[in-house]
């Protein structure tokens, strides 16, 4: 089973400049682990240093951001298209 | 590496900047590629997410970011980076613009004082994340053409 994954574009520069990925997994975790597997430099800018996904990266499955779902959990299917969203955030201090 | 971006461009940025002060402005960098270099065309406002901390702080929340690159294809251009301002504050990036930066992006800072926009800096994070390296901004005017590329 592969879930179509949309890649935002700051990250494209580490998947080849796709712009969507065909990826293996039954949750969204599975899914970003197999991503991070192809395209292993993009682990440090996803997840931060206790694996943890950085705050300012968005999933959504479809619609709907996983926070609102089980998070990394959220189960997904090859009819389901999966989206990474950047938030930018910054400041003086 | 050097940053083009078009005097309007430029100049739409310290508006913003001045217009938003005390407060930050943010905004999308919108252009493409040439050559293996960005060039900023336009330039797109967004408003600060943020609800609190708006003198030192801003957000661009991931639906607004959707809708700029949504415009931004329209136009044939894609997203090369952001622009914020740091009132009263040099237009150096700090640690909390490092540590929510995207790689690749230009991250464009222009510091403003009491109203007035003085330095515009541009900055792109170190792929290991531990720090940025500043880029040179190319005043000039850039045109649209065959050999843009509207993403990395």
């Amino acid at each position: 089973m592969a879930t179509r994954v949309l890649i935002p574009t700051p990250l494209r520069a580490y998947t080849e400049k796709k712009d969507a990925l065909l990826l293996e997994g039954g949750t969204v975790g599975e899914l970003l682990a197999s991503l991070t597997a192809m395209y292993t430099p993009l682990r440090r800018h996803l997840y931060d240093d206790a694996g943890a996904l950085r705050s300012f990266v968005n999933v959504y499955v479809n619609d709907e951001d996983i926070r609102y779902l089980q998070k990394e959990q959220t189960r997904v299917t090859d009819a389901d298209t999966v989206s990474i969203i950047p938030s930018i955030a910054g400041g003086r201090s | 590496m050097v940053l083009t971006v078009s005097p309007e461009a430029l100049h739409r940025i310290r508006v913003h900047a001045a217009d938003a002060y005390p407060e930050e402005c943010c905004g999308l960098l919108l252009g493409g590629e040439r050559d293996g270099g960005k060039e900023v065309l336009d330039v797109l406002s967004m408003g600060n997410a943020r609800r609190e901390s708006r003198t030192r702080r801003f957000l661009i929340a991931p639906e607004d970011y959707a809708r700029g690159e949504l415009h931004a294809a329209a136009q044939g251009l894609g997203i090369m980076g952001f622009y914020h301002s740091h009132p009263d504050h040099p237009a150096r990036p700090s640690q909390f613009d490092l540590d929510h930066a995207w790689p690749w992006c230009s991250y464009v800072i222009a510091s403003v004082e009491n109203r007035v926009p003085t330095a515009v800096k541009s900055w792109v994070l170190k792929d290991d994340r531990s720090g940025f390296d500043e880029e040179i901004i190319e005043r000039r005017e850039t045109v649209p053409g065959a050999r843009l590329r509207t993403g990395p």
